[in-house]
């Protein structure tokens, strides 16, 4: 069931479209921010809420890449494999993060802290290699600032 | 006053909030704006030549010109701001949207003036998080002054904006795509034939308009169309923001006159290459771009000059490939890209591009055959305009059919040799 915030933010969101169905992506992203990600059970609760069919939400859901159908990490690492990262260095990057936590892009690592997804260009090709982790930019990325980096994140 | 964009931006501190915008001279074109006509903004954009830095470059008077106007005229009426910035390489309006977020609304608020539109929506890449910081701090600071909601400064005039968070997908940034992303679908092409500005958003008159574009109108209001025809060199106006990454001294963003040689901003702005590399190409607007050669860097970067090298301005974005990075390995992660980003919605794109990639994911690694060669240059006509909904797989192709004319030798060296020239770590065989 959705709670009563999550319910409050999306009908708030209604003010801004003239149809239901429009809220829908609002909504997905809503309901992520508070559960850190969309179950089987969130799309129903959304389908039901905007009086769409499961499978319409579903289609959504599974379309944007920045909506998680799986649980992830508690930290999100969105690393940039885009042209002008992958010339400055992306690849070594990505090396690391596999050698440092273990893991691949689509996988979390054993302990929970974190899961690496790939992310078209950020934008901040002046600084590549870039990456972001949850709401934040890093750019400028080497070996050292990498491991710094990762250290501050729990 | 030469970089009318970015005047107000500063690296190093906050953008100006609605006092100091306003101190600046901020919100005066809109101020001028409500005392014209509707179709005198429009006439300005025209005679200013101002044309679309999302890419495609098609004039902006035009565009708004098909917008049904009057009192008969289909209600709602939609401005979209298209801020979903993906397109690889490009990190320019990223710039204006966290550098001054006013100088946005006010756009906003005088080019949905010309189209009499009612709401507005800004259309944000999720990953935006400092713009849409910004951005709702903005909106919210000109709701309170007056310069949003019921009666503008009044004039009589209603505009809502509303700031919309994407959920992802560099399709999004295709126009018609973007619409199905606002109504709450999956972001696939509208089918070609009903033009947006008569039948867009919920199938009212929708204009979908790029941020550096629309930051030009509020300046064109204000100092006229010859004043910014005059900013540019040669025959085009305005001013542009370039910018450059890869191997170069100091990669970074520069407003400077429309028209600017290439060779200038790659050697006098970005510093030239770094010690000891040597320029192959430029992609000179983003990934959907032609390759451009170091011989022909004398080329004014605007709409029309670019074309006489065979390339676009595009985003006016240039990615710099030099001498020790594989050209093969730099169109094997552009064709993943492209391949990954296809929304699958019609066939030679949703499988023709994991053909191409694994293609040259395959060269890339040593294990190519000579016949891939053509099996490549077939793509490049299949994928092109004219197969497909929407412009993706035909960008895919241009830097790829420029890729295998230029670097035709590269290519034939990896299949020959049966392994990278570069060496294996040179970037990512990990795709």
């Amino acid at each position: 069931m959705l709670s009563a915030e999550e319910r409050e933010e999306i009908e708030a969101e209604l003010q801004r479209y003239p149809d239901r169905q429009a809220v829908c992506i609002d909504a997905l992203l809503i309901v992520q921010r508070h559960r850190g990600w969309v179950s089987d059970e969130a799309v129903r609760d959304i389908a039901e809420a905007l009086a769409m069919s499961p499978a319409e939400v579903d289609a959504v859901a599974t379309f944007y890449n920045r909506v998680f159908r799986r649980p992830v990490g508690r930290h999100v690492i969105f690393l940039c494999d885009s042209v002008s990262c992958w010339i400055m260095g992306y690849g070594r990057v990505r090396a690391q993060l596999a050698a440092r936590l273990g893991i691949g892009f689509g996988e979390t690592s054993a302990d929970g802290r974190f899961t690496l997804l790939p992310a078209p260009c950020l934008g901040a090709c002046d600084h590549a290699p870039a990456m972001m982790i949850d709401d934040t930019l890093h750019g400028d990325l080497d070996p050292e600032r990498l491991d710094a980096l990762l250290d501050r994140y729990s | 006053m030469d970089t009318p964009l970015t005047q107000h931006i500063r690296p190093d501190r906050e953008p100006l909030d609605l006092r100091s915008y306003e101190q600046a001279g901020g919100y005066q074109a809109l101020r001028q704006a409500l005392t014209l006509a509707p179709q005198a903004i429009t006439r300005l954009v025209t005679e200013a030549g101002l044309r679309g830095m999302g890419g495609a470059g098609f004039p902006t008077g035009r565009k708004w010109s098909a917008v049904p106007m009057g009192p008969d005229a289909p209600r709602p009426k939609y401005l979209v701001v298209n801020a979903d910035e993906m397109e690889p390489g490009t990190f320019k309006d990223r710039l204006l949207l966290e550098g001054d977020p006013h100088q946005m609304v006010e756009a906003i608020v005088v080019s949905a003036y010309a189209i009499q539109a009612d709401v507005a929506y800004i259309f944000l890449r999720g990953e935006y998080v400092l713009a849409a910081q910004r951005l709702q701090r903005a909106i919210a600071e000109a709701y309170a002054g007056g310069y949003l909601g019921r009666d503008i400064l009044h004039s009589g005039y209603h505009l809502e904006l509303y700031l919309h968070i994407s959920a992802g997908r560099y399709i999004c940034g295709e126009a018609s795509a973007l619409l199905n992303a606002l109504e709450g679908r999956r972001a696939i092409p509208r089918a070609k034939g009903v033009r947006t500005a008569v039948s867009g958003l919920w199938g009212r008159p929708t204009i979908v308009n790029n941020v550096e574009t629309l930051c030009n109108v509020p300046h064109i209001v204000l100092h006229g169309a010859e004043w910014f025809k005059a900013l540019g060199r040669g025959q085009a106006g305005g001013t542009k923001i370039y910018g450059v990454s890869g191997k170069v001294r100091r990669p970074g963003t520069w407003e400077l006159p429309m028209g600017t040689p290439m060779r200038e901003i790659l050697e006098a702005h970005a510093g030239g290459l770094r010690d000891g590399l040597a320029l192959r190409g430029v992609l000179p607007g983003g990934a959907s771009t032609e390759f451009v050669l170091p011989e022909q860097l004398d080329v004014a970067m605007d709409f029309d000059s670019m074309a006489t090298v065979g390339s676009r301005l595009g985003t006016g974005t240039m990615i710099v490939l030099d001498d020790q990075t594989c050209p093969v390995g730099l169109l094997a992660n552009l064709e993943h890209f492209f391949a990954r980003e296809s929304c699958g919605w019609c066939t030679p794109c949703r499988d023709g591009l994991p053909w191409v990639q694994q293609t040259l994911a395959a060269i890339d690694a040593g294990r190519g055959a000579p016949e891939d060669l053509e099996l490549l240059a077939m793509h490049t006509r299949f994928l092109g305009p004219g197969y497909t909904f929407c412009g993706l797989a035909p960008g895919a192709m241009e830097p790829l059919q420029s890729g295998l004319r230029h670097f035709r030798e590269d290519f034939e060296r990896h299949i020959r040799e049966r392994r990278c020239p570069w060496g294996a770590d040179h970037g990512d065989h990990l795709h």
